[in-house]
């Protein structure tokens, strides 16, 4: 299965997307990888790292983020892996992003699969 | 040249000034940014400083790389990824070294600087550390060119940085979370750039000690 990765500054919003979305996934595999080891507002490589190797079970691993040194800090952790054919920052909204992957990953979607709902998420209209 | 014991000297000095900044950098990304540069700088360097005795008995280049691998998990925000590729870029092209000529140093500069870019997809004029970095690396090499010192070249890159943090008040950012302010950003000196004048001003310090 795909695995997530759900990188926010805050411990809360990334806990917050999982558990969002394993109302309607619950046998998805995510990882929250919100805020600083202490709970703080940031974004920690080791952690995102830590994140990816937890959910990563050979079919590969999205990553949602929110801004600024999210994007930084996941490619570092990207960078660390030993391999990173197919992990990637997947640029869509945190949220709704972490919901759609979700389902499309635990319905057995390919890794492109789940890349190209997730790029669509971008401009989804929600009314 | 610069000894190891240049070397860590320098990251215990730049430390200090971290936590004695704290605020004043908190301040001026409060104007801008999201307010936590001071606050993100002195967390990480006090992780630096504690995780120091550890590696303090390694080449210079596993010292650098230990640095930046700590402030990548404990600075927080951008500057982490940003400080923590320079100092492993720095680390990496100084490797097995024990002791660094000027032309390492300067290497050493270069990737470090190669790497913010590289990480931060930023030039020079866009409000960012890269504003004060470059010249005061500039300066470093015109002035070991024209056979001045270390402590006189280190002595220029310090003014240069200045200078360069000066320059930033009179632009507008376009990276980071400052460029969500445009032309509201326009007065204010950068953070980023701010602390890395700092990094030169800590090396300057340390050069003088020596007496190089």
């Amino acid at each position: 299965m795909v695995g997530i990765v759900v990188v926010s500054h805050s411990q809360k919003i990334a806990e917050g997307a999982v558990e969002l979305a394993k109302q309607m996934a619950p046998e998805a595999r995510i990882a929250a990888a919100g805020g600083m080891e202490d709970g703080g507002i940031g974004t920690d490589v080791s952690k995102i790292f830590a994140g990816i190797e937890a959910v990563q079970e050979g079919d590969g691993v999205v990553i949602l983020v929110d801004l600024g040194s999210a994007v930084m800090s996941s490619e570092m952790a990207i960078e660390m892996l030993e391999d990173d054919s197919n992990v990637k920052i997947i640029d869509a909204p945190i949220v709704e992003g972490t919901i759609f992957s979700s389902v499309e990953a635990s319905i057995g979607s390919s890794f492109d699969e789940v890349v190209e709902v997730l790029t669509g998420c971008k401009t989804y209209k929600k009314f | 040249m610069a000894t190891k014991a240049e070397v860590l000297d320098f990251i215990r000095v730049y430390a200090d000034k971290m936590a004695e900044h704290r605020q004043e950098l908190t301040d001026f990304d409060q104007a801008i940014g999201d307010g936590d540069h001071g606050i993100n700088m002195s967390r990480g360097f006090k992780a630096v400083i504690e995780k120091l005795p550890t590696v303090e008995d390694k080449n210079i280049d596993d010292i650098l790389k230990s640095v930046g691998m700590t402030l990548v998990s404990t600075v927080g925000g951008a500057s982490g990824p940003l400080y923590g590729t320079a100092f492993m870029k720095a680390g990496a092209a100084v490797k097995g070294k024990e002791e660094l000529s000027n032309e390492d140093v300067i290497l050493a500069f270069d990737e470090a600087v190669g790497g913010i870019q590289f990480r931060g997809k930023a030039v020079q004029g866009e409000k960012t550390i890269l504003d004060s970095m470059i010249p005061a690396i500039n300066a470093i090499k015109a002035s070991i060119a024209a056979g001045k010192s270390m402590t006189d070249a280190l002595v220029d890159a310090e003014k240069a940085a200045w200078d360069g943090v000066e320059y930033t008040k009179t632009i507008i950012a376009t990276k980071g979370r400052a460029s969500y302010l445009g032309e509201r950003s326009i007065g204010h000196q950068d953070p980023g750039a701010t602390s890395m004048a700092y990094a030169f001003q800590a090396a300057k310090e340390v050069a003088e000690k020596a007496g190089k």
